[in-house]
């Protein structure tokens, strides 16, 4: 009986481990864009080193990079975006640990488009908070590219938009993802 | 056996839900491991909130491709009464354009009102601070100005020379950013008189300047500047003593300009005249209310910007 439990025990890890698909990237692109409509300039900041992984069985997706490589059209955007926004020496990262709820409407092992609903929880600025968003899947044989769009508040992430900026920075960021993972 | 049995089914379960709770962290982990993060220099940034920390420069170089238009004004005497508006009516000043070439090599010009004098200068930054491997910054400062005023009248066969009108000035800038709200930096600095008034003093003056600032909020920071000199303390300026430079300051930043206003005992606004040539004391309480205004320009947009705007994603 106890050998039995053992080996079930075994043979669950072991199928596990051999169906649990990994997909991960280190160039993910990640844009935001916190333009006010008043604005004459745009405030919009790049990172082109996102790190993003995706477990294909258990639907499980993490995402994470550092303040710092966001780039700016403009050099004092990203110095006041690093020094008086972000914080960037205090809390170098902003990461996001989530599911995709609907996993199983996903085949990875055929190429196709799919919609995926991701659940949850995203840190910027220390602050975390519950996020819901779709995302387009797409599969292209040992590629799955990820894209997603989603709104942030500034506020509740603790990120005060002084008075005297509001004309041109939003109180609200549209954040824009777009990754290629490849199985590994 | 049946309590082996429920045991054994616990711990199982127990593995599984652990399992599944733990996913995320080890998702992250294992991207690590299989994808190590590319080690990137950590650079400071931010050791100074503009280009000169009062009246001399910081380490602070503009970004590559950036215009910085700068407006300097140090009014007259604040002790001069009421009859000149407490300083207000005799103001020097000077205009200056400077230019990022790349991320460490800016160069730039300017006029300024006191002896007609124009100017231009170089910084290069030799050693920028990074975290863990380099704990200062290092610049190069170079600057040549030319007074412009009509040639004093001189005895009949004798001549006043151009290069009597040409001061140099040459400066290693070290600085260090301590934490987030104080920085610190020390200056040797030689300025190079091609003239001077007599033989007794040297066409070198040697001087040593401290500067600093303190953050005191995001867009607030206090600054303080002194150059003290090692010799040619003596020199005259038309008949006055003259006396090392201090200066403080407070830094306003406010989105793409930045604000210093200042409290300085030189109205001079070119490295010879401040360094070399400050003829006001603040023992005396003669003391110039001043402020630079900066405004940069992006005018070469960095690689990777060009048609981001359209871009869908």
């Amino acid at each position: 009986m106890k050998k039995l439990f053992l080996i079930t025990c075994f043979l669950t890890t072991g199928i596990t481990a051999l169906f649990a698909q990994k997909y991960m990237t280190r160039t993910g692109k990640v844009k935001f864009d916190a333009t006010a409509p008043s604005s004459p300039e745009r405030i919009v900041g790049v990172n082109n080193e996102a790190a993003c992984i995706l477990d294909s069985k258990s639907g499980d997706v993490a995402s994470q990079m550092l303040i710092k490589s966001f780039k700016f059209e403009k050099e004092l955007m990203e110095e006041h975006f690093n020094e008086n926004y972000m914080e960037s020496d205090k809390l170098p990262k902003a990461d996001f640990k989530g599911k995709i709820t609907n996993a199983s409407e996903i085949n990875f092992a055929k190429d196709g488009a799919y919609t995926a609903k991701v659940e949850g929880k995203l840190t910027i600025h220390g602050v975390t908070n519950d996020v819901t968003t779709p995302a387009d899947v797409t599969v292209r044989g040992h590629t799955v590219s990820v894209k997603t769009k989603f709104v942030v508040k500034l506020i509740d992430y603790k990120i005060k938009v002084p008075s005297l900026v509001a004309d041109k920075l939003s109180k609200e960021a549209t954040v824009t993802l777009d990754c290629d993972l490849t199985q590994k | 056996m049946i309590m082996r049995k429920t045991c054994l089914l616990f711990i199982l379960f127990y593995c599984v839900i652990a399992k599944s709770f733990a996913q995320n962290d080890s998702l992250t982990d294992m991207l690590n491991k299989e994808m190590p993060a590319p080690v990137k220099k950590d650079y400071t940034t931010a050791t100074f909130k503009a280009t000169r920390i009062i009246n001399g420069c910081s380490v602070e170089n503009l970004g590559a491709g950036v215009l910085d238009f700068r407006i300097s004004h140090r009014f007259g005497q604040l002790n001069e009464g009421a009859s000149n508006f407490f300083g207000l009516d005799n103001a020097t000043t000077r205009l200056g354009l400077d230019y990022g070439i790349t991320k460490w090599l800016m160069v730039g010009i300017g006029h300024s009102t006191l002896n007609k004098e124009d100017d231009g200068f170089i910084k290069i930054k030799l050693l920028p601070q990074q975290k863990g491997k380099m704990p200062i910054t290092l610049s190069y400062a170079g600057s040549a100005s030319v007074q412009t005023e009509p040639a004093p009248i001189l005895p009949p066969g004798d001549k006043y020379d151009f290069n009597n009108r040409v001061y140099y000035t040459n400066q290693v800038l070290i600085a260090r950013k301590f934490n987030r709200w104080l920085s610190l930096q020390i200056m040797p600095t030689i300025v190079h008189f091609n003239l001077v008034d007599s033989s007794k003093f040297s066409n070198n003056t040697i001087a040593i300047g401290v500067g600093g600032r303190i953050k005191v909020s995001h867009r607030i920071a206090i600054t303080g500047e002194y150059y003290y000199r090692t010799n040619n303390t003596g020199m005259l300026v038309n008949g006055l003593p003259t006396y090392n430079a201090v200066a403080v300051g407070i830094d306003i930043e406010t989105g793409g300009h930045v604000f210093q206003l200042m409290l300085t005992n030189s109205q001079g606004l070119t490295d010879r005249t401040f360094i070399g040539q400050t003829t006001d004391s603040w023992a005396k309480g003669q003391l110039h209310f001043g402020f630079n205004i900066s405004r940069v320009f992006t005018v070469v947009k960095p690689k990777g910007f060009k048609g981001y705007q359209d871009e869908k994603w």
